[in-house]
């Protein structure tokens, strides 16, 4: 245990993490030097870093869980660094469908975003992640408060399931693939429902409640 | 104009073979990226690669093919392309699990039964079917619904050939297709998310015109698996979902006969499903087209009205509302 709170803290596990979160970006350069990034080279690059956003969301919202289950506090020194790498595959996303995809065509993608329900909630959930990534800072956090950073920061949850519904949206028939990223979503999801509802249990039952408890049922 | 009568190009010009992956490579990172995220994906399937030869039907070369009529002057997709991404749901819903799982598929014998509203209902083998007529290499663009294209140099020859055969009567007002479809063969198929045996129908009229192909080949030899062997349709004025693959049975019927996207999603894909970039799937735009192999930083391609065979075939459709019959 001692070794592995050694671990968490240290800074280079933090580059190591960070390294690695750089990997899927890695592999797509490589492949695009290999000529390796399939036939429909837009597509492929567009869904993967689709998936990798997804991904990254779900990472991101299991910090809280894991450290609370694993009793490993030390696991949030990761979550603004993964929070950011999911804003930062939604950005090469939205440039792959801007750029590769649409080729700036920006009437076509207006009318996109208008007309197609799949490209207006994923849309929207790249505008959620916007002010998230800008007030990540600790900065910002002091600006707004802890209370009021924490409430605006559990738009992750929304633009988590706009992204799902988003691929869900997309797919022609064969649905597993955004079914699997629901399944964890959705149960990332409910053990903070969970949690929540045994805090609010626990807190109508007076005097059972130190600040500790408190502390920690504000950081869900 | 793009539709020259006379081919310009042979088969000889247009391929650049070897676009292609990789397996390993591919597979390779498959593995690195799951691997950061372990069990994510189903690693078992992503590991058992193909190993040994195919026991399957592969493609052998066909002889005595002439230049046929209404091929496009434009280069042609490279075949690696072409036998590498696809939709064949019977063989998995991924581009890249047909070319995988088809290469045990055995298509021989086969045969098809063209049956019906008919005079002379008969069962062709696929013998009878390779010697009905010359065979013609046709390149054609093939546009799928999905916004994605290639150019072919098909081979086949009209699908009326075969239909004036069987001596259609007076009630035949539409032509049903069936493809082959066996669980042992297949056993993706419950995973499809589509009713199968894959089924597709054209009108009366579609179905004689010298444009439709029963195509038996491409690139010079017999179809692969992958690309709907042994025999197959290619309408090229209509999202490629029309062109249904591995024919077994085709039928003469009065009324308009269920087609299997139509079923599954009928808001999605209309029956008549001819390529029009002014009429948008409801979930994507179809103004724009994405040339498979033309690389990462290529520009998308405008979608053409019939996919650029308006001038052979607008007239099928005089009259037609073609939002409403889309």
């Amino acid at each position: 245990m001692r070794l592995i709170q050694a671990i968490l803290t240290s800074k280079w596990t933090k580059v190591l993490v960070f390294v690695l979160c750089l990997v899927p970006l890695g592999l797509l350069i490589w492949q695009g030097f290999q000529n390796d990034l399939t036939l429909n080279p837009v597509q492929y690059v567009e869904h993967t870093t689709g998936d990798w956003v997804l991904r990254f969301l779900a990472i991101t919202l299991a910090i809280t869980p894991l450290r609370k289950m694993l009793q490993l506090p030390q696991l949030i020194r990761f979550r603004r660094m993964l929070g950011l790498f999911a804003f930062f595959y939604v950005c090469l996303h939205f440039t792959t469908w801007v750029w590769l995809d649409r080729y700036f065509d920006w009437r076509q993608m207006l009318d996109d975003v208008v007309k197609r329900p799949y490209i207006t909630v994923g849309f929207a959930g790249f505008l959620l992640l916007i002010p998230l990534a800008v007030t990540s800072t600790a900065g910002w956090i002091r600006r707004l408060g802890g209370k009021r950073w924490q409430l605006l920061h559990r738009l992750i949850y929304i633009s988590a399931i706009l992204g799902v519904i988003h691929y869900y949206w997309l797919v022609k028939s064969d649905v597993r693939k955004p079914l699997e990223y629901a399944f964890i979503i959705g149960a990332l999801l409910l053990w903070r429902i969970g949690a929540w509802l045994i805090e609010r249990r626990r807190r109508q039952v007076p005097g059972n409640l130190n600040n500790k408890e408190r502390a920690t049922a504000e950081t869900l | 104009m793009l539709i020259k009568k006379a081919p310009e190009l042979s088969y000889s010009d247009v391929t650049p073979r070897g676009l292609y992956m990789g397996r390993r490579n591919f597979l390779l990172g498959v593995l690195a990226a799951g691997g950061a995220v372990a069990g994510w994906r189903k690693l078992p399937s992503l590991l058992a690669g193909p190993s040994g030869p195919p026991t399957g039907s592969v493609p052998v070369k066909l002889n005595g093919v002439v230049p046929g009529p209404y091929s496009t002057n434009e280069m042609a997709t490279a075949e690696s392309a072409v036998t590498a991404y696809n939709n064949y749901y019977e063989f998995g819903t991924g581009k890249s699990d047909p070319s995988k799982n088809a290469r045990n598929f055995q298509t021989s014998p086969w045969s098809v039964s063209v049956e019906g509203e008919v005079a002379k209902p008969r069962t062709f083998t696929m013998d009878e079917i390779l010697k009905l007529a010359p065979l013609e290499e046709r390149i054609y663009r093939h546009r799928c619904v999905e916004a994605w294209s290639i150019v072919v140099p098909w081979i086949g020859y009209s699908l009326s050939t075969i239909l004036k055969q069987v001596q259609p009567n007076s009630n035949a007002k539409y032509v049903a297709f069936q493809s082959y479809y066996d669980r042992k063969q297949m056993p993706l198929g419950p995973d499809a998310g589509i009713q199968l045996p894959y089924v597709e129908g054209l009108r009366l009229d579609e179905a004689m015109h010298p444009l439709t192909l029963l195509c038996v080949g491409m690139y010079g030899e017999t179809l692969p698996n992958q690309d709907g062997a042994p025999v197959r349709l290619i309408i090229p004025w209509k999202y490629g979902f029309k062109s249904i693959k591995s024919i077994v049975k085709i039928r003469f019927v009065k009324d308009q006969p269920p087609s299997t996207w139509n079923i599954e999603a009928p808001s999605e894909y209309g029956f008549y499903s001819n390529v029009n970039p002014n009429v948008d799937h409801p979930r994507w735009s179809q103004k724009s087209e994405h040339r498979l192999g033309a690389g990462l930083f290529a520009r998308p391609v405008a979608t053409q009205m019939f996919n650029g065979y308006g001038e052979q075939v607008a007239s099928l459709y005089n009259g037609m509302d073609l939002r409403k019959y889309f």
